[in-house]
């Protein structure tokens, strides 16, 4: 069997499982209630008598909160449904009687990869498209550079589930999960810590967040999303990008230079070979 | 002049190639496998021949499922070789016509048995047509339940599908993991007949199984792992060649015990020998023997042959193994 077919096949098969568990249902549930929630609460505000640019102010940092929101379940989703797909189907067996077929193991963790970032991306995609079009509705407010700002909130999926399959080919299902959402939240408390330390001028408190982004690339990703929701003219109500802006956690001062970008994908390519020279090396 | 002097060779070298007699369904030498301290596997080399039924035999611990697993390029062997159908077994183009029913059976529980059986008919690149793929659930006594979920499926459903499962892809060579651990007596049966069915086609089995009498019905062949080790290998006649015969003897002479002693190794209990008759005796050993005894004035009131089963056959080995480890490692 050729090899791309043999990442179609298993893509499609990890969409399919996807879609079939429980995971999908309960993603749908989450969503569902933040969109409600999110459009009582927008509609509420636009029942307030504001100014636009208040309004435009409140509206960018609402969205940026609850895009977080996204980003969370999003994380959550993929790496619990990562973790059980790839160890634990090598843990119960499953994988055996796949894996002794005539197909390589590096394709195999292609597919189930691809079939993940599909799933993942598509649903933060989705949702977040929902989301913009409900503020729009709400309180008239539409993000800069929405299709960016997507992009890079499924940049930031991708990196988050790359991590977890690395993970799940060394230790267990759950396990790595847990540690894959413990290290992507770590990581945006750190980008927090990093802000607020170089909106004091502590040189040292500030290079949390920056080691912190370079790390593990989903708070940088994160950030670059914040600001092509919100409106440019936040940073400037705020005290501008050297003043208070910058210290606040759902509002990015600077858009996302290319190198990091770069840096993202580089990234994820590397980690996506560790991966895969473990579980090829893995005896099952 | 020279041009159709090579090409006359090439053929010359290619039908020397085609008249050769087909690579071993599988075949590994001086496998060995350790697992941090514990040896599991060492200096194993066994052959499975087209066509040919081979049991692998053992008790629990001995290296079995490891053996097997490296066969199939599932686990990566310390040292050692192994082939499959001709080709490395590292090498997953190897097992394009092989079939596996792992011990440790499990498929996808949000898939339907017949999804299951088209996604490994898909991974096997066989290209095996819808109706075949039913055919096979049939054969495993699954029919109609090709549109049930896994999930809701017994262990002994599971095993029937993983049955299907090793044979969906047009194999050659079946490595059965004891197939039949889940199944009832009937299932059991049936896997028998399967095993027997692909036999008759030609197809080649490796079968490990706890069920001693299921592989002394099918197998050609045997081998007999302990601790890691191959402690014995060979047809079902040569391992259970070995015949022996019991006489029933009194007012037995010291003479008459030699005269016994001399055909091979006697067992004594109260009136009663066993002797082991040597696997190249003709056919006059024992009347000979009778002759000699009655001659040295011994009373024979009755002489039984002895047959050996498998599982006695297959103690004998490992306790004599057992107890050459006990005597120490000189």
């Amino acid at each position: 069997m050729s090899t791309a077919r043999t990442v179609l096949t298993i893509a499609a098969l990890t969409l399919r499982e996807a879609s079939r568990r429980r995971v999908l249902l309960a993603l749908v549930a989450l969503t569902v209630g933040l969109l409600g929630l999110s459009s009582w609460g927008f509609s509420r505000l636009a029942a307030e008598s504001l100014t636009s640019g208040e309004a435009r102010l409140t509206a960018s940092i609402l969205l940026n909160l609850v895009m977080f929101g996204y980003s969370l379940v999003a994380a959550l989703g993929t790496a619990f449904l990562a973790g059980p797909t790839l160890s634990g189907e090598t843990e119960s067996g499953i994988a055996l009687s796949m894996l002794a077929r005539p197909i390589r193991r590096s394709a195999f963790l292609l597919g189930k990869w691809l079939g993940l970032v599909a799933f993942g991306s598509g649903f933060v995609a989705l949702a977040g498209l929902a989301q913009i079009v409900v503020v729009r509705v709400t309180v008239d407010y539409w993000p800069p550079a929405p299709a960016t700002a997507l992009a890079l909130l499924a940049a930031q999926t991708v990196v988050l589930l790359t991590l977890t399959v690395l993970l799940a080919t060394v230790i267990s299902p759950m396990a790595s999960g847990v540690v894959a959402v413990g290290l992507f939240c770590t990581t945006w408390v750190a980008g927090v810590v990093g802000a607020i330390g170089e909106a004091l001028g502590n040189d040292a408190v500030g290079r949390v967040g920056s080691v912190s982004r370079v790390l593990l690339p989903t708070d940088g990703l994160w950030r670059g999303a914040m600001n092509a929701f919100q409106d440019p003219s936040a940073i400037v109500q705020f005290g501008g990008a050297d003043e208070g802006a910058g210290a606040f956690p759902f509002l990015s001062t600077a858009p996302l230079t290319l190198t990091y970008l770069g840096w993202a994908v580089l990234w994820v390519a590397m980690v996506w070979a560790l991966a895969a020279m473990s579980f090829v090396r893995r005896d099952l | 002049m020279s041009t159709v002097d090579s090409g006359a060779g090439v053929q010359a070298a290619a039908d020397l190639v085609a008249g050769l007699p087909p690579a071993p369904a599988a075949w590994c030498t001086g496998l060995r496998k350790q697992y941090r301290r514990h040896l599991a596997v060492e200096d194993v080399s066994l052959q499975v021949g087209r066509g040919e039924i081979v049991g692998l035999l053992g008790p629990n611990g001995a290296g079995k499922t490891t053996v097997i697993k490296m066969l199939l390029g599932l686990v990566r062997p310390d040292a050692g070789e192994a082939m499959l159908l001709g080709q490395r077994s590292a090498d997953p183009a190897a097992r394009a016509r092989v079939g596996y029913l792992p011990e440790l059976f499990r498929y996808q529980p949000w898939l339907t048995a017949a999804e299951v059986l088209a996604l490994h008919a898909r991974l096997s690149g066989a290209g095996v047509p819808a109706a075949e793929q039913r055919d096979c659930l049939a054969l495993v006594g699954l029919a109609g339940r090709g549109d049930d979920r896994v999930g809701g499926f017994s262990k002994g459903m599971q095993q029937r599908l993983g049955l299907a499962v090793a044979l969906v892809g047009r194999p050659e060579f079946v490595v059965l993991d004891e197939p039949t651990s889940a199944l009832d007596p009937l299932g059991r049966a049936d896997a028998r007949d399967i095993v027997l069915e692909l036999r008759s086609r030609g197809v080649a089995v490796l079968l490990n199984s706890h069920l001693i009498g299921e592989v002394e019905r099918v197998c050609d062949r045997v081998v007999v792992l302990d601790r890691g080790r191959v402690a014995a290998s060979g047809t079902l006649a040569e391992l259970l060649g070995q015949r022996e015969v019991r006489l029933h003897l009194t007012d037995l002479s010291p003479a008459a015990q030699q005269r016994l002693a001399a055909l091979g190794r006697v067992d004594r209990e109260g009136e009663w020998s066993t002797v082991a008759l040597s696997a190249d005796d003709d056919g006059t050993a024992v009347p000979d023997l009778v002759r000699d005894l009655v001659s040295l004035g011994a009373l024979v009131h009755a002489v039984e042959p002895v047959r050996i089963s498998l599982e006695e056959r297959l103690l004998g080995i490992l306790r004599d193994g057992a107890a050459s480890r006990a005597a120490g490692p000189s």
